[in-house]
C-alpha cells in the first residue's frame, strides 16, 4: 500500500478546487454523487488527442484515423483492467450508464429472455434509470416488476424477498446515490443464482469509489458512468458477460455495429461493436483511459479508505447539529460518501441556496430518487458528497454553513 | 452571478420570508371550478390549486403546496394579489409577474400591479429559482383556462 493519503497534494491537479466564489470564499464542492471534478490529467489527455491525434475511428485509413482508433480503442483496454473484465471485449462505450441500463433491457426484452408472466426485480433505493427502463420493459412484455424494500435504517430489505422462481432479470445498485448505502449485492446475486435470473448491477456510485473485479463479483452485466469518476462526460460503460452480450441482439443501427447490409438485411457485428451504433465517444475514452490511470496511481484501496474516513468524520460532525436528520445509515458501516440529510423548518432548496451563497456546493432535490424519498416521508433532501479530494475542513464548512442557514432562517 | 450574502438578503426579502412562514389562503376548500396539479420535476415542488369563481370573479384560490420559501411565499402573494379581482384582470397581474420573473433582473416591475409580488425582483436574478417562483403562478393559469372552458381539451 502507498504512503498516507496526500489529500492536499491530489487536491492540487484539481485547478477548479481553487477557485474563490460568493465573495472571495474558497469553493467547497460537495456534489460529487452528482459529476465529480476533473484532474488535470484527464483534461491534457482530451486536449492532446483534439490537438494532435484527432480523426474519425475504425473507418479512416490515414495515420490520423489511426491514432485515434488507438486511442479509443486504449481507453476500452485501461476500463477492462480496472474493473478486471476477463475480456475487453465486454466493455461496451455508451453515452452514460443510463443508456448501459436502457441498452441492457432493451436488448433483453427483444431477445424473448424476458416475457409475459416473467418478473423482473429491482429495488426501492434505485435512481430513476435503474427504474424506469424495466417499468418501460414491464409494459412492452407484460411482465411484473417487483422489488426490494428499504430498512427504516436505510438498508435493503432482504428479509422480503422478492425474487421467485419467474425472476428472470434482477437489477439493483451497488452503492445508493441517495442514501449512501453500499449494498450486499454479493448476497442478491447469490440469490438471483438460485433461481436462474440474469443479474445486472448498476454500479455509477460504486466504481469511482470502491475497488470494483467483475470477475470477481460474479453479475452478468454492471453499469457505470465516465463522469463520476473523475472522467469526461459522455461516456458510460456496460460491462457484460462476452457470451451474454454475443447472444444478444443489437440496440441502435447504425455504422460500426454491422458486419454486413444489403437493401434486403443486415448481419451485426461481434461484440462490442454490435452494441455501439454511429460515431463513438473517441475523445471521452481517451479521457476515461486517462481518468483510470488517475485513479490506478491514487490506489483504489486508498481512495475507497479516504472516502470511508471522511464520510464518518461528515456524519459524526453533522449529526451534533439540533434539527438535522440524516436519511439513510447513520453509521460509517457499508455506506459511501453521500449524506442526505433534512433540517427541520428549511426546505432543501432554501438550504442548498444558503450554502451557495457560502461558496459550498451540494445537491437539492429528490436526486433522481423519488421512490426513497417517498418512503421515508420526505419530499426532498440536500445531499452532501464526498470525493478523493473532499477535506475536513470542507466539512467543517459544510457544518458552519448548515448552522448559519438556521440561524438565517430563524429555525 | 454570484450568489453572496448580499444578494441572499435580496432573494430572500423579509416580505417572502414573512409569506414564507405564515401564507396566505393556505389549504384546499371545497366548491372549486377546476383543480389542478402542478410539479416542478427538476426538484418535486408540487401544488394542488383549485380556483374558485363566482362570474367573471375569483372568489378565492385555495391550495396545497410543498416546496421551498419561495415557492411557498409566491402561492401567498398569489392568493393576496387574484383572490376578489375580476378574471381578466388577475391574469393581467400574472403577465406582469411573469414578466418580472422571466427579466433576468433587467425589468422595473409595476408595483401598483404587484403589490408585495415586486419583493420577488430578487429572485430573477437567480434562473435555478425562477420556476419555483411560478410554480403556482402557472398552476392558476391553467386552472382558471380549466374552469373558463378555454381549455376542455
Amino acid at each position: 500500500m502507498a504512503a498516507a493519503y496526500d489529500v492536499a497534494r491530489v487536491r492540487e491537479d484539481f485547478p477548479i478546487l481553487q477557485r474563490r466564489l460568493a465573495g472571495d470564499l474558497p469553493l467547497v464542492y460537495l456534489d460529487s454523487a452528482n459529476t465529480s471534478q476533473k484532474p488535470r490529467q484527464v483534461v491534457d489527455a482530451i486536449d492532446a488527442h483534439y490537438l494532435a491525434h484527432n480523426a474519425n475511428v475504425s473507418r479512416a485509413m490515414h495515420q490520423l484515423g489511426a491514432e485515434a482508433t488507438e486511442g479509443f480503442e486504449l481507453g476500452r483496454t485501461k476500463v477492462a483492467e480496472f474493473i478486471k473484465a476477463p475480456r475487453r471485449e465486454e466493455v461496451v462505450f455508451t453515452k452514460n450508464a443510463s443508456e448501459a441500463l436502457n441498452l441492457v433491457a432493451r436488448v433483453l426484452g427483444d431477445a424473448g429472455r424476458v416475457r409475459e408472466g416473467d418478473e423482473i426485480v429491482i429495488s426501492q433505493m434505485e435512481h430513476h434509470s435503474n427504474i424506469v427502463p424495466w417499468q418501460q420493459l414491464s409494459q412492452r412484455t407484460g411482465a411484473t416488476l417487483r422489488w426490494f424494500g428499504i430498512t427504516p435504517e436505510g438498508r435493503l430489505d432482504l428479509e422480503n424477498d422478492p425474487i421467485t422462481e419467474r425472476t428472470k432479470v434482477v437489477s439493483i445498485t451497488w452503492v445508493s446515490n441517495m442514501l449512501g448505502t453500499i449494498n450486499p449485492v454479493q448476497q442478491v446475486i447469490a440469490r438471483a443464482r438460485e433461481v436462474g435470473a440474469l443479474v445486472v448491477i448498476d454500479a455509477s456510485q460504486a466504481v469511482p469509489q470502491i475497488p470494483v473485479d467483475v470477475a470477481e463479483l460474479g453479475a452478468d452485466f454492471v453499469a457505470f458512468t465516465s463522469h463520476k469518476m473523475v472522467g469526461p462526460t459522455g461516456i458510460g460503460v456496460l460491462w457484460g458477460r462476452y457470451d451474454l452480450l454475443a447472444e444478444l441482439p443489437p440496440f441502435l443501427g447504425g455504422g460500426e455495429m454491422i458486419a454486413t447490409v444489403t437493401m434486403e438485411g443486415s448481419t451485426y457485428a461481434e461484440p462490442p461493436a454490435r452494441f455501439e451504433a454511429g460515431t463513438p465517444p473517441i475523445a471521452q475514452s481517451v479521457g476515461l483511459g486517462a481518468a483510470v490511470d488517475y485513479l490506478t496511481e491514487l490506489g483504489m484501496q486508498n481512495v475507497a479508505a479516504h472516502e470511508q474516513a471522511i464520510t464518518a468524520y461528515a456524519l459524526e460532525r453533522m449529526l451534533e447539529i439540533d434539527g438535522l436528520r440524516v436519511v439513510g445509515p447513520q453509521e460509517a458501516v457499508d455506506r459511501g460518501g453521500a449524506i442526505s440529510f433534512t433540517l427541520e423548518g428549511i426546505h432543501p432548496h432554501d438550504v442548498a441556496q444558503l450554502l451557495d451563497s457560502r461558496g459550498i456546493a451540494v445537491r437539492a432535490g429528490h436526486h433522481c430518487a423519488k421512490p426513497a424519498h417517498l418512503l421515508f416521508g420526505v419530499q426532498s433532501t440536500t445531499r452532501a458528497s464526498f470525493y478523493l479530494y473532499t477535506t475536513e475542513a470542507e466539512i467543517d464548512a459544510l457544518v458552519d454553513g448548515i448552522r448559519h442557514t438556521q440561524k438565517y432562517f430563524g429555525a | 452571478m454570484a450568489a453572496d450574502a448580499q444578494n441572499m438578503d435580496a432573494l430572500y426579502q423579509e416580505i417572502i420570508l414573512d409569506h414564507y412562514k405564515r401564507p396566505h389562503g393556505a389549504g384546499l376548500r371545497d366548491d372549486g371550478d377546476a383543480e389542478v396539479h402542478h410539479v416542478n420535476p427538476t426538484c418535486g415542488d408540487e401544488i394542488t390549486l383549485r380556483v374558485h369563481l363566482d362570474g367573471q370573479t375569483v372568489r378565492d384560490v385555495s391550495y396545497h403546496a410543498e416546496g421551498c420559501s419561495i415557492s411557498q411565499a409566491s402561492a401567498s402573494v398569489l392568493n393576496d394579489l387574484v383572490v376578489g379581482q375580476p378574471v381578466d384582470r388577475s391574469l393581467q397581474v400574472l403577465d406582469e409577474f411573469q414578466r418580472l420573473m422571466q427579466g433576468k433582473g433587467q425589468v422595473e416591475a409595476d408595483e401598483d400591479v404587484l403589490e408585495d409580488g415586486i419583493a420577488f425582483a430578487g429572485v430573477a436574478q437567480f434562473p435555478a429559482r425562477v420556476k419555483c417562483a411560478l410554480l403556482s403562478w402557472m398552476a392558476f393559469k391553467d386552472a382558471v383556462a380549466q374552469a373558463t372552458g378555454k381549455d376542455q381539451a
